[in-house]
């Protein structure tokens, strides 16, 4: 990618890496996808005709911790980018591998969330108060798990030295995806979680 | 490590936008600003006299937050606008399409034929 990255800088029309622009415009299509899941949980609301509702099953301050630690996973992703782009190898392998280690608590909190869930009688099939959170929230988090296998593929390329300043675009490319990931939850913890 | 003719290019890709970005500092002061706007928003479900303009406060530190990151992280604020136009563009499909079905559902149900 390197090499394609330095030519697509140099010699596309717009001047830009043709990689970040394709990325870009899929982040795109994702804030499309989203959307139409947020409308459908949205559009939902409060018609579930049996409960559990959602003030029977929200932990705020477990969610709370959660989106925390996602926010705190973008700092880290953004440090990891600096670190690569800087050549700090050392640098590198910890802000990568602390991205990726937030990520994974964070599905922690949401598996245990969603395990939760099913004791206390809510399932996708229970009402639709069920299948559009767990549409919702299950997509984002096969998102975040995405977003880890990733990380810890170039985690390993930076313990074996294969990351350096010359990938740094995929590194960026890795964090736009993140970051995207991140902010999705943003609105999420909002429109789910605190507008009940 | 080797640097190919190819990957001394990139190189040179990636030190123009590393002075291009923020520095470790201004990430910390955004996180920071991330945190405080995420206490206020689990603090605004909790104030009884918030209640009123409980939505539009939530929605607007949620908008905040958003921004930052996109700017910021995702470093928009300062890559070119192409990107920016890119994101937005579908982004404020979506926005609408959302604002839209709240709007049809939930707001103006008698004009609904569902």
């Amino acid at each position: 990618m390197s090499h394609a990255a330095a030519a697509d800088a140099h010699h596309t029309s717009t001047g830009l890496p043709t990689w970040k622009i394709g990325f870009w415009t899929f982040i795109g299509s994702e804030s499309l996808f989203f959307g139409t899941l947020i409308s459908t949980y949205m559009v939902y609301k409060g018609r579930s005709l049996v409960g559990p509702y959602p003030p029977d099953v929200f932990s705020i301050p477990l969610t709370t911790l959660s989106t925390f630690v996602l926010l705190m996973s973008s700092l880290l992703m953004v440090l990891a980018l600096n670190a690569v782009q800087r050549g700090d190898r050392r640098g590198s392998i910890l802000w990568l591998f602390g991205t990726a280690f937030f990520g994974a608590i964070f599905l922690g909190c949401q598996a245990y969330e969603f395990t939760h869930f099913y004791h206390v009688g809510l399932t996708l099939q229970t009402n639709l108060f069920g299948s559009s959170f767990f549409i919702l929230t299950g997509f984002h988090g096969a998102h975040v798990m995405v977003g880890i296998v990733w990380l810890l593929i170039l985690w390993v390329m930076a313990l074996r030295g294969q990351l350096g300043p010359q990938d740094a675009l995929k590194v960026e490319i890795a964090g736009l995806y993140w970051h995207f990931v991140d902010v999705v939850w943003i609105a999420i913890f909002t429109l789910v979680y605190l507008l009940q | 490590m080797s640097f190919e003719p190819g990957r001394a290019e990139t190189t040179k890709v990636a030190a123009a936008e590393e002075h291009a970005h923020p520095g470790t500092r201004t990430y910390l002061r955004i996180a920071l600003i991330l945190t405080v706007l995420t206490a206020a928003e689990v603090a605004v479900i909790h104030i009884p006299a918030l209640e009123a303009v409980m939505v539009p406060v939530l929605l607007v530190l949620t908008v905040a937050k958003f921004s930052l990151v996109v700017m910021y992280y995702m470093h928009l604020k300062f890559d070119s606008r192409i990107f920016t136009g890119v994101f937005v563009a579908p982004l404020t499909l979506a926005v609408g399409v959302i604002i839209s079905l709240i709007l049809l559902f939930k707001v103006l149900p008698k004009y609904n034929p569902w």
